[in-house]
């Protein structure tokens, strides 16, 4: 019988084990309608495992799910969907070449026509703003529209408890704020909904009730109202956790510009236009801007990755625009290059991390023949210094947890004593400590008067770390503003072209 | 709710395959004996059915392969050009370009080492040697080139490229065979001429030279894979170009360079089994190995040492078959369906190493 007062949504004693790796351990939780519950953690801690198997993807090895009130048997997303439990996934499961209607009525059965649709679509606009373009292809939609096009599908199939991976990842300030705004109104509608986030500014402002996994166990909840950030952060890393950020103030020295560059894409689009700044020695420049709006191309055409169509780049006062990374490191320019997708580009997957350290300085060794000793005991040296988990100088990066990646990278652009950093979300993925480690290693460089690019989509972290910040829009930049008195709203305005 | 309780029942029962975590060495080498062993009894039955007896047949393999001294340097001989060709091909696949031209490349190594054979005879051995020696290296590079610079400069498909190529290889000795190094003696029949002793390879405890080259170049791969920047660079290249280029390494040259040692290496096979084995240049010299090379690289984890291994027992196999075959009288077909059950379930045997099947969730 349906209880009325039973939870949306009850786990007991959750548990799922990958191999020898236990990811949720024994969980209890619960989630009522009209709640949001905020699940936090860091990486690895056990939240997206939790919510596949409550999602259908993946099958407790023990424990239940109770949808209200009543023991559900769930073996599949379709098993899921038909307790009224919706995903929105952190990577959107969406076709590309089909339209928003063809993806929602995919796999949805008989009952989706396309008047039914529409209706369903408009109410829906109206009872929460959400508002979609039905027959526009989903590769030309904006991150945001496509999550919007995700949250219509999970609604148009009947969910009404609704999980939501790591949503604001993606989404400039305004979009967040939209995200928001329709989840509280689905919240006052009577949903239960589960957001995963990282951002502790996210939690404090949206959710009701906060859950925090550590090591895949349930450590603790809270009322969002009774308690705070800190209190929060040392629960989620199980030990205090300073969460300001340093900006020590440094003298500084004029290291590197920028005049008028330009990047044009094999296509033949304008990827950055007529760009131009100064990045001094001890100094840390932040870069926002809504995701591919000419980050990648600034970053790499400076590392000599990719070919400018005009303009200069010069380091002291010497121009490496159109050199390859090997001249540009032959003219004696020191830099180093931290890419956003670091298995992508930056570190050998297969690789150990003493091959990986080989990447740098394999070429200055002498002759014929490679030397692997030396690097082996800096490898040793690094994982020491910077703790990373596990201790073992011959396991394949790849591996390695996101934030363990990142410190072996960071890592070893360090050692190449580098005059000019350049950092692409550099914190991307990882969890708060990892996070503050590496605020913390950029800081000591710029101590050394080591100059930075910081390319950021935390406006928080950009403010509070940074010393000036720069905006790109579309490959344009919108703005350049100091970081201890620029405002996020100021920001997040030129982020979309407009100038504050 | 039936319907439910149903579909459980059903997804308790359905194996699936899953990765295993690492893979144990123990295990490993009992699965592959194991595997082996089923090989053995499936073959039986198959010699069974034809109407022979099994133990006399396996006897005889054995005996073919490994009996006697005359028998083990027929099986070396075999084992040689294939475990060349194997390297010459794990060179190219560690940098994951695939080449599949290994028959191709055998064949040019086999016609540079033949024009000096057949039309400078007269130089004194060991520098004839030599230079059929190098010339093949050299031709082999270059040949190998052709897909490398297409796939540098144009993104062309090295797959479908050298495999092309390989036909071209072949067919070229047909034309040489057919007209100007037609032997004119042989009466008009196609064929060209013995090679003079002088361009013939020395022998060293009856099996020519070329298990000596095979033996160093296993251990010259090994370093190279391991000890030298190059190798390195490969590697790196191979697994993921965009660091590779991020890390500023020339990647076209390495791509170019990788693949010409690769050729190089294979042409190397191709001039070995025609002077060492063959004595003459003929549409056959490659006759597949290039292709089982292919095999044998993979089934190696395309590490030096396992190529020799594999190879050797390749080489055992086919030697084993095709006595058995002479001796016993059972048809070609039949020794190579032996062969074919032995490979199926050996190369079979190592996906179960690295997947293991599950019944339950």
């Amino acid at each position: 019988m349906l209880n009325t007062r039973a939870p949306a949504l009850e786990l007991r004693l959750l548990t799922k084990a990958f191999g020898s790796l236990v990811a949720c351990d024994h969980i209890n939780m619960t989630l009522h309608a009209g709640e949001i519950l905020a699940l936090l953690g860091e990486n690895g801690s056990g939240k997206t495992t939790l919510m596949n198997m409550i999602a259908g993807l993946y099958r407790p090895d023990s424990g239940d799910i109770f949808v209200r009130g009543i023991k559900a048997d769930i073996h599949s997303p379709s098993d899921a969907r038909k307790h009224g439990i919706g995903m929105i996934h952190q990577h959107f499961k969406l076709v590309d070449v089909f339209t928003a209607r063809q993806n929602i009525q995919l796999g949805a059965g008989r009952d989706m026509s396309d008047r039914a649709l529409n209706e369903k679509v408009r109410a829906l606009g109206e009872r929460f703003g959400l508002t979609a373009r039905l027959d526009q292809k989903v590769y030309d939609m904006s991150v945001g529209q496509k999550q919007t096009v995700e949250i219509i599908k999970a609604l148009c199939r009947g969910a009404d408890i609704l999980i939501l991976d790591e949503p604001t990842a993606v989404l400039t300030p305004q979009e967040s704020d939209r995200l928001f705004d329709i989840l509280r109104r689905m919240k006052a509608d009577g949903a239960a909904i589960i957001i995963i986030t990282h951002k502790l500014g996210e939690v404090m402002a949206l959710s009701d009730r906060v859950a925090i996994l550590r090591g895949g166990r349930n450590v603790g909840e809270a009322l969002t109202s009774k308690t705070n950030a800190a209190e929060l952060t040392e629960k989620m890393v199980g030990q205090k956790v300073d969460l300001s950020i340093a900006r020590p103030a440094m003298k500084q020295t004029p290291l590197f510009s920028m005049r008028n560059v330009s990047v044009r894409s094999a296509d033949g689009v304008l990827r950055l236009d007529r760009v131009s700044f100064d990045i001094a020695g001890g100094e840390i420049l932040g870069v926002a801007g809504i995701a591919g709006s000419g980050q990648k191309q600034l970053c790499e055409c400076i590392a000599g990755l990719e070919p400018i169509c005009g303009g200069e780049i010069l380091f002291k006062g010497k121009n490496i625009a159109g050199q390859s990374p090997r001249q540009i490191y032959d003219i004696g320019v020191r830099l180093g290059f931290i890419p956003e997708d670091r298995l992508g580009m930056g570190l050998v997957g297969a690789m150990d991390v003493t091959d990986n350290l080989l990447l740098r300085e394999y070429r200055l060794q002498p002759g014929f023949f490679i030397k692997r000793g030396p690097v082996r005991e800096r490898a040793r040296d690094l994982i020491k210094r910077l703790s990373v988990a596990p201790p073992d100088p011959s396991r394949p990066v790849g591996q390695l947890s996101g934030g363990n990646l990142q410190k072996v990278l960071l890592g070893r652009e360090l050692l190449s004593k580098p005059e000019l950093l350049i950092t692409s979300y550099v914190v991307r993925g990882l969890d708060v400590h990892s996070s503050y480690v590496i605020y913390d290693l950029l800081n000591d460089c710029k101590l050394m008067g080591v100059g930075a690019l910081f390319v950021g989509e935390d406006l928080d972290v950009l403010l509070e770390l940074c010393d000036r910040v720069l905006v790109l829009c579309g490959g344009q930049i919108t703005g350049l503003v100091n970081a201890k008195t620029a405002t996020r709203e100021q920001i997040g305005l030129m982020m979309v072209g407009q100038s504050g | 709710m039936a319907e439910l309780k149903l579909s459980r029942a059903r997804r308790l029962h359905r194996p699936r395959l899953v990765k295993r975590e690492r893979i144990n060495a123990a295990y490993a080498i009992l699965q592959r004996i194991a595997a082996v062993a089923l090989a053995l009894l499936t073959g039986a039955l198959f010699i069974r059915l034809i109407g022979f007896s099994p133990l006399q047949i396996y006897t005889g393999m054995l005996r073919g392969s490994f009996g006697s001294k005359v028998s083990l340097r027929e099986t070396i001989k075999i084992a040689t050009p294939l475990c060349i060709c194997a390297l010459g091909l794990a060179v190219a696949f560690r940098m994951r370009f695939w080449n599949i031209g290994g028959e191709g490349q055998m064949c040019v190594g086999a016609i540079a080492a033949s024009w000096l054979a057949l039309f400078h005879a007269s130089i004194p051995r060991p520098l004839l040697l030599a230079l059929m020696f190098v010339a093949a290296l050299a031709a082999g590079a270059l040949w190998g080139l052709i897909p490398a610079w297409f796939h540098a400069k144009y993104g062309t498909n090295e797959t479908l490229f050298t495999l092309m190529l390989n036909y071209v290889a072949m067919y070229a000795i047909q034309a040489l065979r057919e007209g100007p190094w037609k032997n004119p003696r042989d009466m008009g029949y196609p064929k060209i001429a013995m090679f003079a002793s002088n361009a013939q390879l020395p022998k060293v405890f009856g099996v020519h030279i070329g298990w000596i080259v095979a033996l160093a170049l296993v251990a010259a791969v090994a370093v190279y894979f391991r000890y030298t920047k190059q190798g390195y660079e490969l590697t790196v290249v191979g697994e993921n170009p965009n660091t590779a280029r991020y890390a500023g390494m020339p990647v076209r040259r390495v791509v170019l360079r990788t693949a010409a040692i690769s050729a190089a290496i294979c042409a190397l096979a191709g001039m070995l089994k025609a002077t060492g084995a063959d004595r003459t240049l003929t549409d056959g010299v490659a006759g597949g190995i290039g292709f089982t090379a292919i095999t044998v690289a993979w089934l190696a984890g395309l590490q030096p040492i396992g190529i020799l291994i594999v190879s050797f027992l390749f080489g055992a196999l086919e030697k084993g078959a095709g006595f058995a075959q002479s001796t016993y009288k059972i048809s070609t077909a039949a020794a190579s369906v032996l062969q074919g059950i032995v490979l199926f379930f050996v190369l079979g045997c190592e996906f179960f190493v690295r997947y293991k099947v599950m019944f339950k969730e």
